[in-house]
């Protein structure tokens, strides 16, 4: 499927990334070779094959108590936010 | 003082026991390499300080007799993992100006072991790269030049963690790998580069770019080096629910075990793929070196191998759209203000993030989005079992997998940059290994026509590091490789 300008607008719209015209122009390119290139996938058969997530051994995850271990940091946390007040992350306006 | 920088960390350490030198010494001379070598770009923050002050602690240990593993050895350590107090920045505009308030895992455990933070290494931006040219703070250069005298890329994405071990900054590095990324700028540069098996090493610290693929490991000057450094950073992190809690073995006997009677696979599909001359004929050469040690060489297949590079560029990709998504303006230093909510994060992303980090994001968020996301996403993690199977299979029948690192030695400063595509292509030697969660290592075996290091890739059966490091160790004998580029960046 071709990748247009119209669809590279939709997916930055997705990312939360605001584009240029040239940014759109040159991605819109850029992902349809890219794109294209992994559609060579498709001539593979997974019919029946189960999707693997992980290469981690499910059975080695453990449950832990459900209990709070851990917290305090209210401080530290915050203390790389562009803006904050009283221990809050500042934002502009979300609701009039 | 440059004689320092030439040593192993196993010889340093013997040469501290007997008094020969002191920490402070070694720390001095690390810092004045550093200094000496800045045209090389390979640090992005400097810790000489931290580095002084921490030496005055190892000298008393050693002068008391409680010097602990690695006491005193300083490390470079790649910007992807968060250190207390020291600016991360993953190479990007976006954590320009982050301070950690806590310490990454693997990290700390080098600390206790006695370790000294040197400085923080360059790296394409958010480890999204395999030439080290993406990063916000410009690229590495390789301390190795090609003959025409041109400079050529340390590799990505841990560029500066490779480049500042072969140039002497630093008696050895941390690097993270999620497609190569150790591998691939290891054998660029001439050094040694092992990413373990995927569990082996908490993740917990390292900033996020494919949590089911990214894994740390050590670059190094030798395959002993690369065993005690493993030996430090692998335990078991109850803050990573990924961490294994397998017993951890002592990686520095595997180094000197005999690898006779072990079968190597060759992997049909890495003989053929379009891998230069000069690499074809190392390639040959190690499997006599293997042969002379005893050990059996094998022809095997990994028949969906070739299907590795395209899965990966949709499932790395899909977890980076997803875990950089935390990068919105409110919580990490980087903001665009704007008028409402939606424009302050759209133009902090905008302007924090690169090129390539807004490709891959943009990528990730297409296939993962409603109506695709069962042909790409779920399609290529399919693929992925096929892979891994492919593996499985083989590992029934060999001990260990023999091939190429990479098709090509480094290429040119800024050669590949225009095409995206022909960058990823690089990768496709050491891609599939991360599918699988495999430990694969790449180690110096000599050099090409242009005067630049080739790397040999081991790959081994999953938590299985040992065989690996013994076989590595064997070639590294029989290769005898001289780590010692052309110090041209030192002005005399």
């Amino acid at each position: 499927m071709a990748i247009d300008s119209k669809l590279v607008e939709r997916i930055a719209k997705l990312s939360r990334i605001s584009l240029t015209e040239s940014e759109i122009k040159n991605l819109s390119s850029e992902l349809d070779n890219i794109l294209n290139w992994i559609e060579q996938l498709s001539e593979l058969d997974t019919e029946g094959i189960n999707p693997v997530f992980s290469s981690f051994d499910e059975e080695e995850t453990k449950y832990r108590n459900d209990e709070i271990n851990d917290g305090g940091y209210r401080e530290d946390i915050i203390s790389n936010a562009p803006l904050s007040e009283d221990g809050f992350f500042l934002v502009p306006k979300v609701v009039d | 003082m440059t004689e320092f920088s030439t040593l192993s960390i196993k010889e340093t350490i013997s040469s501290l026991k007997n008094k020969d030198f002191s920490v402070s010494e070694l720390v001095d001379s690390h810092i004045s390499s550093m200094e000496s070598g800045r045209e090389l770009n390979a640090f992005i923050t400097e810790t000489a300080d931290i580095a002084r002050k921490k030496a005055l602690d190892c000298n008393q240990n050693y002068l008391k007799g409680e010097e602990k593993p690695l006491e005193g050895i300083p490390l470079g350590i790649k910007d992807m993992f968060c250190t207390k107090g020291v600016k991360t920045t993953a190479s990007s505009k976006m954590l320009e100006n982050f301070i950690p308030p806590y310490e990454s895992t693997v990290t700390q455990n080098l600390w206790n072991d006695g370790a000294i933070l040197l400085g923080k290494l360059n790296n394409d931006e958010f480890a999204m790269g395999s030439s080290n040219e993406t990063s916000f703070f410009g690229e590495v250069k390789n301390p190795w030049k090609n003959t025409k005298d041109n400079f050529t890329v340390p590799g990505g994405s841990s560029g500066g963690s490779a480049a500042s071990v072969a140039a002497g900054m630093g008696l050895a590095s941390l690097g993270t790998d999620t497609g190569g990324s150790i591998r691939q700028p290891a054998s660029f540069t001439g050094t040694v580069g092992l990413k373990p098996t995927y569990g082996r090493c908490s993740r917990w610290g390292i900033i996020a770019f494919a949590s089911s693929l990214d894994q740390a490991g050590p670059i190094t000057r030798t395959v002993k080096d690369c065993a005690l450094l493993l030996n430090s950073i692998c335990s078991y992190d109850s803050k990573d629910s990924t961490s294994s809690q397998k017993k951890i073995p002592d990686f520095e006997k595997s180094t000197d075990e005999s690898i006779k009677g072990m079968k190597i696979g060759i992997p049909k599909e890495y003989e053929t793929d379009g891998i230069s001359e000069d690499i074809a004929e190392y390639l040959e050469k190690g499997k006599e070196w293997l042969k002379e040690s005893g050990a059996e060489i094998v022809e095997i297949s990994l028949p969906h191998i070739k299907y590795a590079l395209p899965c990966y560029y949709i499932i790395a990709p899909a977890e980076a759209s997803s875990n950089l998504a935390r990068y919105d303006g409110v919580k990490f230093t980087h903001r665009v203000d704007a008028e409402n909510i939606i424009d302050m994060y759209e133009e902090t992303r905008s302007q924090g993030f690169g090129d390539e980090v807004k490709r891959r994001i943009m990528i990730g968020t297409y296939v993962l989005s409603s109506g695709y996301y069962d042909a790409y996403y779920l399609k290529a993690q399919k693929v992925r079992a096929m892979i891994s199977r492919d593996f499985k299979e083989v590992f029934s029948k060999v001990d260990a997998i023999y091939g190429p690192s990479t098709p090509s030695t480094a290429f040119e400063l800024g050669d590949k940059k225009k095409d995206p595509l022909e960058m990823y292509l690089n990768d496709v030697f050491t891609v599939p290994v991360n599918l699988a969660g495999l430990p694969a290592m790449s180690v110096p075996v000599g050099l090409d026509k242009e005067n630049l290091p080739v790397g040999m890739q081991l790959i081994g059966n999953s938590f299985d590091e040992e065989s690996i490091l013994s076989i590595a160790s064997c070639i590294e004998k029989s290769a005898k490789f001289d780590l010692n580029p052309n110090r041209w960046w030192i002005n005399e």
